[in-house]
């Protein structure tokens, strides 16, 4: 392979604590080598530009089937959005649901190499996996989804967490997915009744289970196996005016709980999108900012990591997991809603939506999502994310990175808003003058999250040895610049590296790389009771057999795993 | 001796019932038995085992007698044929798998396509009406499990998908459905006296063409408000009773057919299906799912969404992809004559699309991929038999319910067949020559 030296750049690497010095960085065998083991590398001037690792990104709905659910059902979303077909780039399409090729084309414009998909519905792992394998150039895992799953209710009702984690690894394994998910924890199971669960104590009907035992089981599961990433949280009561109780009551139930893991994290709870989970006030008239309460637990417990869920101002498409919350945004916003829910496992609901700049809420929350990024202590735990597509599409981190690193940036968006007075009142930000800097965009875009997922051995740092995935973007930070700059230079990066491989060159996608599909094979010691009520609960209740169930083969054509012993 | 293997998928209807087991000679060549299928599944599997096969492609002599070709020259034919057209439909793609639709994708691409699947005479409407309104469904197994009011509308499983409701509708026991279908109701709406009708607690014969109104009947009555004395030909108290019978369901879900889509109304009528469907979840809970035809007429949906964001009726001609059900559609294109070359793989339109269509692909370039010899084989100038998805080759393909599953291969192709999938790789590789890619 190609050898690569990066001279002369700007590089935030808070791996090595480097903070915009200028430093080389030397790429060889797809890793990041020290500059003296290159023998004829290929030079890159990079003076006057800015250099980190390639993006991590935790948490975002860009693979499976709620995802193409949406692209099938929103015509509309593709309307002046395509791109025709050049060079080696395949035709794209799509805004706020893209279509696989652009998803991956888009992230590399970034300057991400490393995407999560927040949510796989067992059932439909090989949907998930084929999306994932047409996405070109990032290395991609899924999270399966756990919350509303019978065997997990069923076992955790009992606190039988030895058996919750054998089947945990049973269906990691079976699907090839990378960590626990928990969506709505015993409400989407309600949901399957029309139902709900709408706080932590709210017991799911008919399997006598308490979300609270739910996540507190989940928890104790993930450590017993020592999984590379947290339990990775999107709690009840979503969306909800008053929700930020529900939300330190989750949080709560990882009180005291230490992380066991060999993979370098140091959080028991990753709680994802938590813009949706900070408001106060009891309804649409009166809901307001509750980052304050929310960040000071976050702030004070480090085993918590979160990410943002940032509200983009974009006409755009919600999807989750979260049935319930579908269900009641069609019933806001009188939108089109796509529904499944899957048998034993999950739900999903697919609503469009439309967060306007003149709508008071729509307002509010943006400034929430961004008050939580600025209330945070310690960026390594705070990430960005939009919760892609659902509080807007992931082409838009660059205008946030714009909004966190600039006054005048956020300003200037209060003051297009049409009901800027009563946001302003409902809110903490404008009171907020905290502008980061690219070291701390570094940590919690790539430091971090790489971090949290367990993957800090080889993303999200410039240090020797980890994978080479490096941008670099024509901006320079010593020099004046307007907020608009951040965002259209962060928006195009000049070059990417993915594991060595050159894949944009000048701006334009160069490759499309050699993506890899990560997935997490945990090792348990034998347990007949879960094998026998895996086979019981197929032969019984689901309509595929067990022998069909497990993604194999040309489903994963890269796969790359990381093993994990719980065998005691 | 033989071989028994299990847990095989039934490449035939979109019920994708995967628990057939089939017997094989012991050298893995001969499919001997089927058990657990349908009598058209069985059929499906058994007819592989023709001894008067077509195993090599075949072009059209001036004559109208075919004579024996290679594959490589049928490849080069399709491939010439494709690239020289100006905007070739490349049509079918729901009895194949997801490998073949995505490497036909790429084709699509490479020589400006429109891509069209079986959806456009089928549920085609039923997309249209959920790019309208959504969708809430659900999995088969929630129907199973859950499922105490079963809707058939327009639809007639006991023919279409045989095994439809003793393995998820009406009769299975589940979870919280322990009694089966003395548990059920079911309720069928059908103007014809069908089998599916004669299992039925309430069989409505509505009116032929009058279901938009039936439907919305039931809106009416959902909210009690005052109907006519017959509405689509059923008397107003039996819709109350019915609508009754549905709001007191604990899980409601509707299936529905071709009865509905392609009769007057079309996507209208799915419209306000989904409708019913939003307003019961306002009591109870309710879904309602399209009952597919082709076992994977879904997946190329799946495939060609996550590919250009649309499901069916793809235009590619322009360098990207296009979507505009009327104007991209195969039949529309090809009466208005603006498609040069027709490619027809895993579908058979000779069979059912109008005579009208059925004479323009006779009159131009057409080439059929297909293992059997079907009247689409009798209109084209090249016929490519390959080797059966699910019999002699695996792959992905999507239950009615989007649930994707490996079919698998259970015995060995004849001598020297290609795969669908093989075939599409050998075009696009010759493709790519010729245009000096």
């Amino acid at each position: 392979m190609a050898e690569y030296l990066i001279k002369n750049g700007f590089v935030f690497d808070p791996v090595q604590g480097i903070k915009g010095d200028k430093t080389d960085v030397a790429i060889k065998d797809g890793k990041i080598v020290a500059t003296t083991a290159l023998s004829s590398p290929k030079v890159i001037d990079a003076a006057g530009k800015t250099v980190m690792a390639g993006g991590v990104d935790v948490h975002a709905h860009v693979a499976g089937p709620k995802v193409n659910a949406g692209r099938n059902f929103r015509p509309e979303d593709k309307l002046f959005g395509y791109k025709a077909q050049t060079g080696i780039e395949r035709m794209q399409g799509g805004f706020s649901v893209p279509t696989t090729i652009r998803t991956g084309y888009n992230y590399a414009r970034m300057g991400y190499t490393t995407v999560m998909e927040a949510a796989m519905p067992p059932l439909y792992a090989r949907h998930t996996h084929e999306e994932m394998r047409d996405t070109p150039i990032l290395d991609q895992g899924a999270y399966p989804v756990f919350g509303n799953n019978w065997f997990v209710l069923e076992y955790l009702k009992n606190h039988e967490i030895e058996n919750a984690a054998a089947y945990i690894a049973w269906l990691l394994r079976a699907t090839k997915g990378y960590a626990v998910k928990v969506v709505n924890p015993g409400g989407t199971e309600a949901w399957a009744w029309g139902l709900n669960c709408d706080n932590v104590h709210d017991p799911v009907p008919y399997f006598d289970i308490t979300p609270a035992q739910i996540i507190k089981g989940l928890i104790e599961a993930n450590e017993y196996l020592g999984l590379p990433h947290s339990m990775h949280m999107h709690a009840n009561n979503l969306g909800n005016p008053g929700n930020y109780t529900t939300t330190l009551d989750s949080f709560k139930l990882s009180e005291g709980i230490k992380p066991n893991s060999k993979f370098g994290r140091d959080q028991v709870m990753h709680h994802t999108h938590v813009q949706f989970h900070s408001y106060g006030g009891d309804s649409w008239a009166n809901v307001e900012s509750k980052a304050k309460d929310i960040m000071a637990y976050v702030n004070s417990h480090d085993n918590i990591t979160i990410d943002m869920g940032q509200v983009t101002l974009d006409e755009t498409t919600t999807m989750t997991a979260d049935g319930p919350f579908e269900h009641h945004l069609t019933e806001l916003n009188h939108l089109k809603w796509a529904n499944t829910d899957v048998e034993l496992e999950t739900g999903s609901g697919v609503v469009p939506y439309v967060y306007s700049p003149s709508i008071k809420v729509c307002a509010i929350q943006w400034a929430i999502g961004l008050e939580l990024a600025l209330l945070a202590n310690d960026p390594m735990r705070v990430f960005m994310t939009t919760d892609h597509p659902n509080a807007g599409p992931f082409i838009r981190y660059p205008r946030i990175m714009k909004w966190l690193m600039s006054t005048e940036a956020r300003e200037q968006q209060f003051d297009a808003f049409k009901h800027k007075d009563k946001v302003i009142d409902a809110t903490n930000l404008a009171g907020i003058d905290r502008e980061l800097d690219l070291y701390e965009i570094a940590q919690m875009t790539r430091a971090g999250p790489a971090k949290a997922l367990g993957l800090a051995h080889m993303y999200g740092g410039l240090a020797p040895g980890l994978e080479a995935d490096v941008a670099i973007y024509d901006f320079n930070p010593n020099e004046p610049y307007a907020p608009d700059d951040i965002e259209t230079a962060f928006g195009s990066a000049e070059h990417l590296f993915k594991t060595g491989v050159q894949v944009v060159r000048d701006h334009e996608i160069a490759s499309n790389g050699n993506k890899r599909t990560l997935w997490v094979n945990a090792k348990v010691n034998e347990n007949p009771q879960v094998m026998r009520d895996v086979k019981e609960k197929f032969l019984r209740y689901y309509t595929v057999t067990l022998n069909n169930y497990e993604v194999t083969g040309h489903y994963l054509p890269n796969p790359y795993v990381i093993e994990v012993d719980a065998t005691q | 001796m033989t071989k028994t293997v299990t847990d095989v998928i039934c490449p035939f209807c979109g019920t994708l019932c995967d628990d057939l087991e089939v017997v094989v000679s012991d050298d893995g060549k001969e499919l001997l038995e089927v058990y657990n299928a349908c009598a058209i599944g069985a059929e499906k599997f058994l007819h592989s085992q023709a001894k008067d096969r077509i195993t090599r492609p075949r072009m059209r002599q001036e004559d109208g007698s075919w004579k024996e070709i290679s594959y490589d020259e049928a490849v080069d034919y399709t491939a010439k044929m494709l690239a020289d057209a100006k905007k070739p439909l490349m049509y079918g793609w729901s009895s194949t798998n997801c490998e073949a639709q995505s490497v036909g994708s790429e084709i699509g691409e490479a020589v400006g396509a429109v891509m069209d699947n079986t959806a456009t005479v089928c549920h085609g409407t039923s997309l249209i009406a959920v790019q309208d309104i959504g969708i809430p469904s659900c999995t088969l197994g929630e129907v199973k499990n859950r499922a105490d009011r079963i809707l058939f509308w327009g639809c007639n499983p006991a023919h279409a998908h045989p095994r439809h409701m003793s393995r998820y509708s009406i009769f299975p026991r589940g979870f919280f459905t322990g009694k089966g279908h003395t548990g059920r109701k079911v309720i069928v709406i059908d103007p014809r006296p069908t089998d599916t009708a004669s299992l039925a607690d309430v069989h409505l014969q509505v009116e032929q063409g009058r279901d938009y109104e039936l439907l919305s009947a039931f809106r009416i009555a959902f909210r009690g408000e005052q109907l006519p004395d017959v509405v689509a030909g059923i008397p107003k108290e039996q819709i109350y009773e019915a609508a009754e019978t549905l709001k007191s369901g604990r899980f409601v879900i509707i299936f529905f057919g071709m009865g509905v889509t392609q009769s007057l109304g079309k996507n209208h009528n799915i419209d306000i299906a989904i409708a019913v469907t939003r307003d019961l979840n306002e009591y109870t809970k309710a879904a309602i799912m399209p009952m597919r035809g082709h076992y994977n007429v879904t997946g190329s949906g799946q495939v060609w969404g996550w590919l250009y964001g649309f499901p069916y009726a793809v235009d590619l001609s322009r360098g990207f992809a296009r979507y505009n059900p009327g104007e991209t559609t195969s039949n529309d294109l090809l009466r208005r004559d603006e498609v040069d070359a027709v490619f027809v793989l895993g579908s058979d339109p000779g069979a059912h699309f109008p005579f009208s269509s059925v004479k323009k692909i006779y009159d131009r370039p057409a080439v059929a991929i297909d293992p059997h010899e079907t009247p689409t084989t009798e209109v084209c100038n090249v016929h490519v038999p390959v080797a059966f998805v699910g019999v002699e080759t695996g792959g992905c393909a999507y239950r009615m319910d989007n649930v994707p599953i490996e079919t698998r291969k259970v015995v060995e192709p004849p001598e020297g067949m290609m795969t669908d999938e093989e075939f599409l790789k050998h075009v696009l590789a010759r493709i790519k020559e010729i245009k000096g890619e």
